[in-house]
């Protein structure tokens, strides 16, 4: 085992990737800023991009669908938004246009998440609305060990994956987009999902599998990304009161786990999502909608992001599931 | 020029500088949260602009809101809360948008986060203004990164078709993000713009006198011919794409990452050495180019107070008294921010 931050696991896993496939190579904006090291050492497999997002979403598209595997990066989801017609229209029909005949495995990499005060634009997870489209898949890693594992089946998949990094958990994003230089700043970092164990050697996670954190009997807290750990922080200040408590990683919003989320719910009988994405339309409701056709009856609740993250820490904070706000919902879920 | 013009204009510049260079002050406490882009080097373009136009002229502005919204006369209280993020209704948008989203309807003063938003932005409040049968005009300023982004290319194509007044004021410090853009861009821009059929010229946005002479007839017959404009400005960003921009600081950034980087380079499996060094060669090169724009001989002010030697000391009491009224900025928005901040 070694020891790795969450930006250097899934530098790992991609170099291992690159050196494996010749078909791998790192495409979008600022790459070669952002990626020196693998830039250092693959030079050309490393392309810069003007800002034009739709441009080179769709030209990783077509790239992919000639035989080459493109990671695309963008330097935010929320910039996908610019180039949906590709991702929506395209990266997610064209398999099922050709009659299952042609597929398209390409790696959208996209920063994601709120928390360092830079505004609605800047900070959304976008990952419901864009798992409503039929053909795409969605990972968002909450730990090291998790993100080079899931960078590397995403890069393997034979179609379209889209990979999240939270910014919260990234020193790289941190640093560039929330000035995290600064002494006199302070965010809200996880600790365990910044740094972490990893594998010697890279093996792909299998797509849809959850990881259930922390067994428990009362409650499931089922979540993913950096609100896994905010479950965990709200579990064990619950926990002292005498409540076993259920935390489960999602892993990916595509393929959704609902068959582990199933097993847990049975068990405890009470479900709260914890969704950093919207709370309309979104993960949170779907989960909700599954097990009701699966027919299983229980108790539910949701922490997720309502309205428009705010520019000001002080909204942003109330705005954005935490401790204090899943605390809440469970106690009320546990009257029930 | 006529001398009240000339200090008219450095007043605006000066306005815009002071208060942008407390932003990085305030940001370097910690008091501004996320990024900050700065537009310290684009003053003397925004202040052309400004002054050239008039009540009912709109403004989409790109992420670097600030100059405008201060030298059009908002009150810069309310920006400074805004960007400080105070939630309260004495910022200018409620602490909901901060420095990348300032909003203004009063003014018909808008931006975006969104490379290249403006265009879009400013044809729909041209088609507007020639709707309502009004001479005003509708200005998008943004770099000129965001002419390679579609929206942009095809709000020039539409505002050109729908002969709607937009001016097109591209602001060129030469880098995308941290990309040089010289790299990333095809052709030339005021040839592009010529191809969609909008007349344009290229001007040294750091000297404000030669790009308020250049508006002074280009804006009005666009008022009277309803029809779009292409001005490319060569600006600088003293302060880089914003105020973490790996660029700023050569040294510290080659601290942070060029031992990680030299490993890489030297680890075998890979590609062969000679691409190697070119792909360092080019990291580097970044860091070498991107100092040029921090030059005093590009600052937009020292331009005008070397072109005007005679007037240093009406130039200095400008300074004086913008140096004031920012002081009772600040004084008045920590007043309101730490009350919230004690709570």
């Amino acid at each position: 085992m070694r020891r790795m931050s969450f930006d250097q696991a899934i530098e790992d896993a991609i170099i291992q990737a690159m050196l494996e496939d010749d078909r791998v190579f790192i495409m979008g904006e600022d790459v070669h800023t952002n990626r020196t090291n693998i830039m250092s050492r693959f030079s050309d497999r490393v392309i810069p991009t003007p800002i034009s997002e739709s441009a080179f979403l769709g030209t990783g598209v077509a790239a992919a669908m000639a035989g080459l595997r493109p990671i695309v990066e963008l330097w935010m989801i929320d910039f996908v938004c610019v180039a949906y017609d590709a991702l929506v229209n395209h990266a997610a029909k064209i398999y099922d246009f050709s009659g299952k005949k042609w597929s398209v495995p390409l790696v959208i990499r996209a920063s994601c998440g709120a928390g360092i005060g830079d505004g609605g634009q800047h900070g959304q997870m976008l990952y419901g609305s864009i798992a409503s489209i039929p053909g795409l898949k969605i990972v968002v890693p909450s730990n090291p060990s998790d993100a080079g594992r899931l960078i590397l089946s995403a890069i393997q998949d034979n179609n379209t994956v889209i990979f999240l990094e939270h910014k919260l958990l990234s020193d790289h994003l941190l640093h560039y987009l929330g000035g995290s230089g600064r002494d006199t700043l302070e965010f809200n970092i996880p600790p365990d999902g910044i740094e972490g164990e990893v594998p010697d050697k890279w093996e792909p996670l299998e797509l849809g599998k959850l990881n259930i954190l922390k067994e428990g009997n009362d409650i499931t807290l089922a979540s993913l990304g950096v609100s896994v750990h905010r479950c965990m922080e709200a579990a064990r200040e619950i926990e002292k009161e005498g409540i076993s408590v259920e935390v489960l990683d999602l892993r990916s919003v595509v393929p959704l786990d609902i068959d582990g989320i199933f097993k847990s719910v049975e068990k405890t009988g009470k479900l709260l999502v914890v969704d950093e994405d919207y709370k309309q339309f979104g993960l949170s409701g779907e989960i909700a909608a599954l097990l009701l056709e699966k027919g299983l009856k229980f108790e539910y609740g949701r922490v997720a992001t309502e309205g428009t993250i705010p520019f000001s820490r002080i909204l942003e904070d109330e705005t954005l599931p935490n401790v204090e706000r899943i605390r809440t919902q469970c106690k009320i879920l546990l009257k029930k | 020029m006529e001398s009240a013009k000339v200090e008219e204009l450095y007043e605006l510049m000066v306005r815009s500088r002071f208060f942008e260079e407390l932003t990085k002050l305030l940001w370097e406490d910690g008091l501004i949260s996320g990024e900050l882009h700065i537009g310290i080097g684009e003053e003397a373009t925004i202040a052309a602009v400004i002054a050239n136009l008039t009540v009912g002229d709109a403004i989409a502005c790109d992420h670097r809101g600030s100059p405008p919204f201060v030298m059009r006369g908002i009150d810069p209280v309310s920006i400074l809360l805004e960007i400080m993020g105070y939630p309260g209704e004495e910022s200018l948008c409620l602490g909901m948008g901060g420095h990348m989203h300032l909003f203004s309807k009063e003014n018909l003063m808008e931006s975006s986060g969104i490379v290249g938003a403006s265009g879009p932005a400013a044809t729909g409040f041209a088609l507007a203004a020639k709707y309502k049968k009004t001479d005003n005009i509708a200005v998008s300023l943004s770099g000129e990164g965001s002419f390679n982004q579609g929206h942009m290319l095809e709000s020039m194509n539409l505002a050109a078709v729908l002969n709607v007044p937009v001016l097109f004021v591209c602001k060129d410090n030469g880098w995308s993000i941290t990309t040089r853009s010289c790299d990333l861009t095809g052709g030339n821009l005021v040839q592009r713009a010529k191809g969609f059929g909008i007349d344009g010229i290229s001007l040294n946005g750091l000297d404000v006198e030669e790009v308020y002479h250049a508006l002074k007839s280009i804006i009005p017959k666009m008022r009277k011919d309803k029809k779009p404009f292409f001005l490319h400005c060569i600006v600088t960003h003293r302060e880089g794409h914003f105020t973490t921009d790996p660029l700023l600081h050569p040294m510290k950034t080659l601290k942070k990452y060029g031992g990680s980087m030299t490993k890489s380079f030297l680890t075998p499996k890979g590609a062969p050495i000679g691409k190697r060094i070119k792909s360092v060669g080019n990291i580097l090169s970044s860091l070498v180019e991107f100092r040029k724009q921090t030059k005093t001989k590009n600052d937009p002010l020292n331009i005008l107070r070397i072109k005007h030697k005679q007037k240093t000391q009406e130039f200095d009491k400008i300074d004086q008294k913008i140096d004031g009224e920012i002081g009772i900025t600040l004084k008045k928005a920590l007043l309101i921010y730490g009350k919230e901040v004690s709570k």
